[in-house]
């Protein structure tokens, strides 16, 4: 992994104005991010994590503060960067395949290739079977594994996930975030992943940045060092998972309670996010 | 609840209260409860419909009305979703147009008659532009619907994605407008056909099934006009029929309906 700073996010604010009130989304929000780097970003709602999000990926404007990927400020949506969403936003009515194809129609590839890279990267999500499948014929796991498809078949530079399996039943979610987690070493790409689900943070990044809420800020970031793929049952990620939540929740005493009660009632990660948002 | 009926058993439901009205029909007009000058036997009719078939030319009154429906079909489809498309894709456009258009719609068709008939003279091209007019009326209400509905979150896929213009238009617009098109058109199709019928009656005569019925009407032979008013039924049953076949092909993306 090269240290260049890759992705750079400098003294971001960002607000909007609701009813001639001011809202502020992210207060000096700033974070480096190097090449084929994971970061997770987790926070409760409303603290702007999607906000930053969207910004990095130049869907949205209108901050003060830079936003640079490869030295270069962002100023719009670029191929460089890809995006999934939280819905898998398949466009209805073109197939699995030609839904993944629209990722490189201004990429300036060849029909032959368009063709290649379409079935490289319906192998690389498991939907080989499904080319030629609409999007109401398949499961929400299966759509979002197209929408993430979508996302890296033009080899971007920086992939931005917004709470991608957000909408997914537990056992789907924890199957992809394997398979994301798979991809992500053997294709080496920079991602970025926003979510309010620490499991997930802690189980997909190399840094979690805890954020927190009104105004949106980095609270924390805290890196984990674990050999991959991590294991959810393991001490050393409990132990991760604790200092993120502590650091969600701000305060020392609820990992203190958590400690102790641990042994009779197990208290699950869940309800201590509910209590920030 | 998806409805598990047989096809057989739909089509026999169907047709039961046709059925019905036919033998009502035979019924009264033989038991002398109606007088045959004002409603015909069946019979009658149906000697009446092989006399014009094969006596006249009822084949060609039956081909220059749907000429002359699908040309003005045509020429109100295609005028109706460019005007549309511009109208839906320009806000500037949409908000100096829309409502002068909502306004003049709500003109009853047939006061355009006297107009057009100024306009165009009572011969074939007047019949065309008023069968056009009836077609482009619905085709720009549901295309302007549809496009002004495409959905935000697939539009801000195309902003990521870095469409041009010319991408967004036939990637999302176009096909998310596609149902409200196709109502549009099958609406259309339904409109063209009474028009054609209103301009066969309203202008000139000339050869087509509305003047079949004229001439009926002139002749106090209601067998004849019976002739017509069957075949124009039938008609505009089969063009109903095929707008919703060609509809469900084009369609075929969207999730089986389930009501």
């Amino acid at each position: 992994m090269s240290v260049t700073a890759h992705l750079t996010i400098k003294n971001v604010t960002r607000q909007f104005s609701v009813d001639s009130q001011t809202i502020t989304a992210l207060q000096d929000v700033s974070l480096s991010v190097t090449e084929g780097e994971f970061v997770t970003i987790v926070g409760a709602s409303g603290c702007g994590k999607s906000t930053l999000l969207r910004l990095g990926a130049g869907l949205d404007a209108g901050h003060q503060g830079e936003i640079r990927h490869r030295g270069n400020v962002v100023l719009g949506p670029s191929l460089d960067r890809g995006i999934v969403f939280q819905e898998p936003r398949l466009f209805p009515w073109l197939t699995v395949e030609r839904n993944i194809a629209l990722g490189l129609e201004n990429a300036g590839v060849s029909k032959a290739e368009k063709k290649r890279l379409v079935k490289e990267h319906l192998e690389l999500v498991g939907l080989t079977g499904f080319a030629k499948a609409y999007p109401h014929q398949l499961s929400g796991g299966m759509a979002q594994r197209a929408g993430i498809a979508r996302g890296l078949v033009n080899r971007p530079d920086v992939l931005f996930l917004d709470e991608p399996f957000g909408a997914l039943d537990a056992i789907t979610k924890a199957h992809l975030q394997g398979e994301l987690q798979s991809i992500w070493s053997k294709e080496k790409i920079t991602m970025i992943l926003v979510t309010h689900d620490v499991d997930e943070a802690v189980f997909l990044g190399d840094r979690v940045v805890v954020m927190s809420p009104r105004p949106g800020r980095i609270r924390e970031i805290v890196p984990v060092n674990l050999p991959r793929p991590r294991e959810r049952t393991s001490s050393a990620f409990g132990e991760v998972r604790a200092h993120v939540l502590q650091s969600l929740n701000g305060t020392a005493s609820l990992a203190e309670t958590r400690a102790t009660a641990g042994e009779t009632k197990p208290v699950l990660p869940r309800p201590a996010i509910a209590a920030v948002g | 609840m998806a409805s598990k009926t047989p096809t057989s058993v739909r089509i026999r439901r169907g047709i039961t209260l046709p059925i019905l009205l036919l033998v009502l029909w035979e019924v009264s007009s033989r038991t002398g409860l109606v007088d045959p000058r004002f409603l015909p036997s069946l019979e009658s009719v149906a000697i009446t419909a092989k006399r014009e078939l094969l006596g006249n030319d009822l084949i060609f009154d039956l081909l220059s009305s749907l000429a002359r429906n699908l040309g003005g079909f045509l020429v109100g489809a295609v005028l109706g979703i460019a005007f549309a498309t511009v109208l839906a894709l320009s806000p500037l456009a949409g908000r100096l147009v829309m409502p002068t258009f909502n306004g003049v719609k709500q003109i009853s068709l047939l006061a355009w008659i006297p107009l057009i008939s100024v306009w165009f003279g009572f011969g074939e091209q007047a019949k065309i532009v008023f069968v056009a007019l009836a077609c482009f009326i619905p085709v720009v209400l549901n295309t302007y619907d549809g496009m002004r509905d495409a959905p935000k979150d697939l539009l801000e896929v195309g902003h990521a994605l870095r469409f041009n213009a010319r991408q967004r238009f036939l990637r999302i617009y176009l096909p998310s407008a596609m149902p409200a098109i196709a109502t549009g058109i099958h609406l259309g199709l339904i409109y063209s056909w009474l028009a054609t019928v209103g301009a066969e009656y309203f202008l000139a005569v000339g050869p087509g099934i509305g003047g079949l019925v004229i001439a009926g009407r002139e002749r106090f032979d209601m067998a004849m006009v019976m002739v017509g008013v069957i075949i124009l039924g039938l008609v505009g049953f089969t063009l109903n029929r095929l707008a919703a076949t060609l509809e469900n092909h084009l369609l075929r993306w969207r999730p089986p309906r389930t009501a």
